[in-house]
């Protein structure tokens, strides 16, 4: 047997992958280089419907005596990821549901799924934006938000508005408000790799254009620009590619910096159905 | 069943149907007994005695699944060919086991003689008829609450030998369990749970010995393999993958780190009995993301060992990882596989796509590196000199290192294919985090990291961890999975499957040139192990985390693989 020693090959994902499905057809998928963006929000170990679940569990069982910063109690910091009574995220799940006794820490009668969903947002608490954000006034927020700051012609809210962007509903009790405003000032930036507008081509020739809702090896799951739900089957596409760039302008072409404070507010006031 | 059926005269028909069988049954029963007496008589073993020459010789009994691997050389490669390609699109659903249990379901079922041992999540043992699914009885363990497994309260299966089984439990129990009966034999401690000790693989039987390594490698433990009376539950040996004072290697270590040093083994070895060694994966040093509190190169962690199954003596040991910043762990299953040297007689290979990335050839018998290569994007290091070591090249504070904290590959068993001469893995590629180390000081019990793994991507992106839900949320963006088949002898890559998701299934080669395995998106594909190409796939519906194995009864052969909460069975159709 020869014994040799190469050196290692590509290092990084260049800005095109072309993948070559087994039924023959090219599937082209346009990425970006995965470069670091400021702030970082998740660590890769938990799932971020999770995350998304406890922050809303946090909103309304936690808030109130440790605040958004997880620091308001003397001598607890749960933005460190370490805590004096609980290591592993199992013990750490046995206090959420125990509480501490004898002092203000309350028990709760958790299910496993929002323990999961708790710890998820306590383990990654500290690469979650914080930062302070100027806020404005909501009644303004919202009207700005149908008027002048054109948002309502691709959200939909309360069940009012396309389907097409994502529905901001309950935007206010899934993100902070620096996640947010990050999300207004540069939407390209912080779009969900999920919600990337993808185009199809069918056999056929026709095009669909929709935003990613999932993907696997073998389909793309899309709600294209009728506003439909498709589950489109790969080796039956002539070309599938998905962009990196957001359909969503930044918030700067149309609003200034006092208008979108006011937006902010109104977001945060999105709490979806209590 | 009579006076039932006086009551329910509505039901005549399926009532009295079901008496004709149960009577017919007994019959049968009674006759069956006679002939199991005779074949006791005039033949050993009986159905059913495992020995432990028959465990040497599993391939001569392709119908059943003897070990967690299929064999002591650890390949997953059946011989059983009577599914193969011209009749894939016969296949069909035989039966599914549902467990009782939201737990990953990683374990590997053993089949002897038409009976299925499989452990369902946490730590009970399920016996089912492996034609039908029909449980004839489950033994329940229930773990201690001080039991805290760093990444999920997973179990990979059991070991036989005879009629027990051997089953190791999170809680740090080794249990022996009559195979007929379903009940206790004896139950050993291995490990203390509360110091963050776990058991989460499936034992490996050499001999009359039961041999069983610790997980806990993010709990600062000091790892060992231990080896246990298979009647007794008396320990035999006990093997350090940390030297202790005075031991070599221990220079490897700085002044009290390798007593917190990690190391930990949680996955099942392998063995070869003309040099009567057995091969077993080291995990990585603790703290696991810290190096500096731990300087030099930390033996035995992220190596593999060869141990004398008799003693737990060191024959050789080789390091894929000296002085780990990234968690790499080194538990991979070794695989086992002989070539014809160009002198006649026979090279002894060891197989191993590791975690940090690079697939390396060794000889088995000294340990030395004979070739490798990178089978993932890597940058941790270019490349591997004339010995195998890595040539390191960290990263900058800040920048993505690649492969990730989960590596290039994990505990998904591999294949070799004797038939198609290849190597199979499931990889992640191009999946990479940042690595911040921290130093910390050790608590016993407590997780022991020396700092975390962040997120490369910015803006909320999401990159795959241990667990996943219905929605790929990473997506392209943070890597993806892929089958890759390499040939050993350049190390190179001869096809590969690119996957959306990554993947943490394993593999199973079939003497048909079939490929089984699955991926996170609940996908059982069957592969042409020559090719790549796809030749059959059913959507399971949850994510594949164990490995496909095989096995016959009554001349029809199963496929059985795990996805989500259940376990499915496929076969032909009559
Ligand atoms: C009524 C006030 C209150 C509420 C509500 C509350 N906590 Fe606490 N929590 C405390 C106090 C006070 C402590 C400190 C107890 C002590 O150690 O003295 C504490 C301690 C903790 C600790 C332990 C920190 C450590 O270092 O060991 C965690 C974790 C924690 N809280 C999480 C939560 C979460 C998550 C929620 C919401 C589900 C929550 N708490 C709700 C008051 C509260
Ligand atoms: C041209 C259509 C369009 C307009 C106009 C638009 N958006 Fe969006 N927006 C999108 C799409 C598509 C996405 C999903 C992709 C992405 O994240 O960029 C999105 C994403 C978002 C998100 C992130 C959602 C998440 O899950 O984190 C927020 C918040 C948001 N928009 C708010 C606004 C506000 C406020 C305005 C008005 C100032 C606005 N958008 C205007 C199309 C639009």
């Amino acid at each position: 047997m020869p014994k040799h020693t190469q050196f290692a090959r590509i290092t990084h994902t260049g800005p095109v992958i072309s993948v070559l499905l087994t039924g023959g057809i090219a599937l082209l998928i346009l990425i970006g280089n995965p470069s670091r963006a400021v702030g970082q929000d998740h660590v890769g170990q938990y799932e971020q419907a999770d995350i998304e679940f406890g922050v809303r569990l946090y909103g309304a069982n936690c808030l109130r005596c440790h605040a958004e910063t997880g620091d308001a109690v003397a001598g607890v910091d749960l933005r460190s990821g370490a805590y004096n009574r609980a290591s592993s995220d199992r013990e750490l799940m046995e206090l959420l549901r125990t509480g501490i006794p004898g002092t203000a820490m309350p028990p709760n009668n958790f299910s496993d799924s929002e323990l999961t969903g708790l710890v998820s947002y306590l383990r990654t608490m500290r690469d979650i934006d914080l930062s302070a954000v100027a806020l404005g006034d909501n009644t303004r927020g919202s009207v700005l938000f149908t008027g002048k700051g054109a948002c309502a012609t691709c959200h939909r809210v309360n069940g009012l508005g396309p389907r097409t962007a994502p529905d901001l509903s309950d935007i206010g009790s899934i993100r902070t408000a620096a996640t947010l405003q990050r999300s207004l000032l540069d939407p390209t930036g912080s779009m969900l790799p999920i919600n990337r507008p993808v185009s199809a081509t069918l056999s056929d020739g026709t095009v669909i254009n929709g935003r990613r809702l999932n993907e696997d090896t073998y389909t793309i799951q899309v709600i294209d620009q009728d506003e439909r739900l498709r589950s489109l089957d790969k080796s039956e596409l002539r070309e599938l590619s998905a962009l990196t760039e957001s359909p969503m302008p930044p918030a700067t072409e149309l609003l200034d910096t006092e208008e979108i404070a006011d937006l902010l507010a109104y977001l945060l006031t999105l709490k979806g159905l209590e | 069943m009579t006076a039932l059926s006086t009551e329910h005269p509505d039901q005549p028909s399926t009532l009295g149907s079901t008496h004709f069988n149960h009577r017919e049954r007994i019959v049968m029963t009674r006759q069956t007994l006679i002939t199991m007496l005779l074949a006791g008589l005039l033949s050993t073993p009986a159905a059913g005695q495992v020995t432990f020459e028959r465990l040497l010789n599993a391939d001569q009994e392709p119908q059943n699944w003897l070990t967690y691997s299929g064999g002591y050389s650890s390949n997953r490669h059946t011989t059983l060919d009577q599914i193969h390609p011209g009749n894939l699109d016969q296949l069909e659903l035989a039966w599914i086991f549902q467990a009782n249990s939201l737990e990953a379901f990683q374990a590997t079922p053993l089949v002897v003689d038409g009976i299925m041992y499989l452990t369902e999540p946490v730590n009970n043992v399920v016996a089912l008829d492996a034609k039908r699914g029909n449980v004839f009885w489950k033994y329940e363990h229930t773990p201690s609450a001080e039991a805290r497994p760093c990444c999920g309260a997973v179990n990979r299966g059991l070991a036989i030998l005879d009629q027990t089984l051997f089953l190791a439990t999170i809680d740090g129990h080794l249990i022996a369990i009559d195979a007929v009966a379903g009940k206790p034999l004896w139950k050993t401690t291995v490990a203390d749970p509360a110091a963050g000790y776990a058991l989460t693989l499936a034992p490996l039987v050499i001999k009359d010995k039961v041999i069983v390594g610790v997980a806990g490698g993010e709990y600062g433990i000091r790892g060992y393999i231990d080896a246990y009376d298979a009647n007794t539950g008396e320990q035999a040996w006990r093997f350090y993958t940390i030297p202790g004072p005075g031991d070599p290697g221990h220079e490897t270590w700085e002044n009290d780190a390798w007593m917190t040093g990690g190391a930990s083994a949680w996955l099942t070895g392998s063995y070869d009995p003309d040099l009567d060694l057995t091969y077993w994966g080291i995990g990585n040093p603790g703290p696991d993301l810290n190096p500096a509190q731990r300087p030099g190169d930390n033996l035995y962690s992220d190596s593999v060992v060869a141990l004398d199954p008799d003693t737990g003596e060191l024959e050789w040991h080789f390091q894929f990882t000296p002085n780990d910043p990234y968690d790499y762990d080194s538990v991979q299953i070794p695989v086992l596989m002989d070539v014809p040297d160009n002198r006649g007689g026979t090279l002894r290979l060891m197989l191993w796509a590791n975690r940090n990335g690079f697939f390396y050839v060794l000889d088995r018998e000294t340990g030395r590196f004979l070739n490798g290569d990178n089978f993932v994007p890597v940058n941790w290091a270019s490349g591997l000199d004339d010995n195998g070591r890595p040539v390191q090249t960290p990263q900058p504070p800040g920048a993505t290192t690649f492969p990730g904290i989960q590596g290039g590959t994990n505990w998904y068993s591999p294949s070799y294919s004797p038939q198609t001469g290849l190597f199979y893995v499931s990889a992640w590629e191009a999946y990479g985090s940042v690595f911040e180390p921290q130093d910390q000081e050790y608590q016993v019990g407590r997780t022991f990291m020396g700092g975390r793994p962040a997120n490369p991507f910015g803006a909320g992106a999401n990159v795959p961890g241990l667990r996943r839900g219905h929605v790929n949320t990473w997506t392209e963006a943070a890597g993806g999975g892929a089958v890759i088949a390499i040939d050993p002898r350049t190390s190179q890559q001869r096809w590969r499957l690119p996957m959306s998701d990554v993947t943490s299934s394993g593999i199973l080669t079939s003497a048909s040139n079939l490929l089984f395995t699955g991926n996170r998106e609940g996908y059982f594909h069957i592969l042409d192990a020559e090719t790549g190409n796809i030749l059959w796939r059913k959507a399971l519906g949850g994510m594949i985390a164990n490995g496909p194995m095989s096995y016959m009864v009554d001349d029809k052969q199963y496929i059985a693989v795990a996805a989500g909460h259940s376990m499915f069975v496929f076969a032909l159709p009559h």
